[in-house]
């Protein structure tokens, strides 16, 4: 790749799924790297287990055991470590660089072994030396996994960037001035992988901005050795991507519902009618049985709050308001206000499961779900008109503090 | 019994709570923002910011502290599941 960085590496072709999570149409490569001082030479993650063998057969050809004094992780996923294990009692010497949260992940995968080694765990800024040639780490946590880092050979114009940049692309030419057309897997994987940590995307990249580079090394995938730049920009566009909102600085909130008889569409247009008093606020009504719910997923990564209306049936919710809630995972929801409501003709289990879910995925849903029979009455449309104004409230900051007793907690 | 006020602000509350209270017990049930991961102590996902009132939490556990410092909390930062309130008025949301 460089003057003493080498890719030791394997092509897995036959992946078709990865981490249950996303497929791959050609399968990945999982990447290793060596980087060779004048005192030293250093791996940069290694593979999944099943693929140790191949790595080990790469180094032998670069280093004697002895050589090897350092070991940096990344990223601690299986596979970026499955040749962890086998490798540190090769190298007992070796030094381990690893952020404090990877630590965590290390004494997990080591076990009783785990006291053995020389375990630095790194800030941004730390440096090791090989010599001739200084590694320096860059902690950048949530990309995806809270343990991320990037390592930059001081001097090489190369950042190792672990999974931020990746994607699951096999092809033996390795490098994306000779490879395939792999743009569709490189955005697929911002997709599943990279949306939910936005904000820790920007920060990454921009930690990386005063830094000389010219080949970026991801962990999967092509090395990006011609222009890494554009990537990057590209990358920064797809975290802000969407066309943005009218509401502008107005807090917002989604209401979205489905309704088989029109009773949960009337308590939704009615916290839409509570909500709408304040002018200042910026209140959407929706109903996701009648359209595509991608949309409505984007939508719910900008706003500020949802209402989620569901109706029951067979003791459960229907099949649209499910998969709303399961296809949020790839958003980021923490915390965005969020409240369930609907009407039932039985028990009406829907609505505290869809409120179970919202608190689940980690958005705030400081009250009860509105639960009412068949057709709401005029006090519970009313009440539904309450919550759209204390959703609004809340969110433009004129809510009253309540006060309540720990024994009110209880007896709910 | 000596009492105490736990104020969310990112849900707007406060709830009179007895002293020795877990801000766990409290935060889950009313549907705050602070969000749990091990429980234990172990894994810093609940690091919590007090806005005002550190003074009336329980002392930091050997553990607690390493976490905290594990996870580059800032110095008003408390794990909502180690951290109980001793009284007078506290008040936090989410880190």
């Amino acid at each position: 790749m460089d003057d003493g960085v080498d890719w030791i590496g394997a092509l897995d072709r036959d992946l078709r799924s990865f981490d249950v999570i996303l497929k791959s149409a050609n399968g990945t490569s999982d990447i290793s790297y060596a980087v060779r001082g004048s005192a030293g030479l250093a791996v940069v993650d290694t593979v999944k287990q099943e693929f140790a063998d191949v790595f080990f057969r790469n180094l032998e050809q670069l280093a004697a055991d002895e050589e090897i004094t350092a070991l940096v992780l990344n990223h601690l996923e299986p596979e970026h470590t499955g040749a962890v294990p086998a490798l540190l009692p090769l190298v007992s010497i070796a030094t381990v660089c690893v952020s404090l949260c990877g630590l965590q992940v290390l004494g997990g995968l080591l076990k009783d072994e785990f006291e053995r080694f020389d375990l630095r765990p790194l800030k941004t800024g730390d440096t090791l030396s090989l010599g001739n040639r200084t590694l320096e780490l860059l902690i950048t946590p949530y990309v995806y996994w809270p343990e991320t880092q990037c390592t930059y050979p001081e001097g090489a114009g190369l950042l190792f960037t672990c999974d931020l940049l990746g994607c699951h692309f096999c092809d033996a030419r390795l490098s994306n001035d000779r490879v395939g057309d792999f743009r569709f897997s490189l955005e697929y994987w911002f997709a599943r992988i990279m949306r939910p940590c936005k904000p820790y995307v920007t920060g990454a990249f921009d930690l990386m901005d005063p830094l000389e580079i010219d080949m970026i090394a991801p962990d999967h995938g092509p090395v990006l050795r011609a222009h890494p730049d554009r990537y990057i920009e590209h990358y920064r566009r797809l975290v802000t991507s969407r066309l943005a909102s009218e509401a502008g600085a107005e807090k917002s909130l989604l209401i979205y519902f489905d309704s088989a008889y029109g009773a949960t569409a009337e308590m939704a247009q009615a916290v839409y009618g509570g909500a709408s008093d304040d002018e200042g606020f910026r209140p959407s009504l929706i109903d996701v049985y009648e359209g595509e719910l991608t949309p409505f997923v984007d939508l719910i990564e900008r706003a500020d709050a949802l209402v989620l209306g569901t109706t029951t049936s067979n003791g459960d919710a229907v099949r649209t308001v499910w998969d709303l809630l399961a296809s949020i995972v790839d958003i980021d929801t923490k915390g965005k206000l969020a409240a369930a409501i609907g009407s039932c003709v039985w028990t009406g289990e829907a609505v505290p499961m869809a409120q179970a879910r919202l608190r689940g995925l980690t958005m705030r849903v400081p009250e009860d779900e509105i639960r009412v029979k068949l057709c709401p009455t005029k006090a519970e449309i009313e009440a539904c008109r309450a919550l759209g104004r204390r959703r609004a409230g809340h969110l433009t900051g004129a809510i009253a503090l309540r006060e309540i007793d720990l024994a009110d907690l209880t007896a709910s | 019994m000596t009492k105490a006020k736990l104020t969310f602000t990112d849900v707007a509350l406060t709830v009179n709570v007895p002293a020795g209270t877990c801000i766990i017990e409290i935060s889950e049930k009313i549907g705050s923002g602070i969000t749990y991961g091990c429980r234990e102590g172990e894994c810093g996902t609940c690091i919590t910011h007090i806005i005002e009132g550190a003074d009336h939490l329980s002392e930091p556990s050997a553990l607690e502290t390493r976490v905290l410092k594990e996870n580059y909390a800032g110095h008003k930062d408390r794990l909502a599941c180690q951290c109980q309130v001793l009284g007078g008025d506290v008040k936090v949301r989410p880190a």
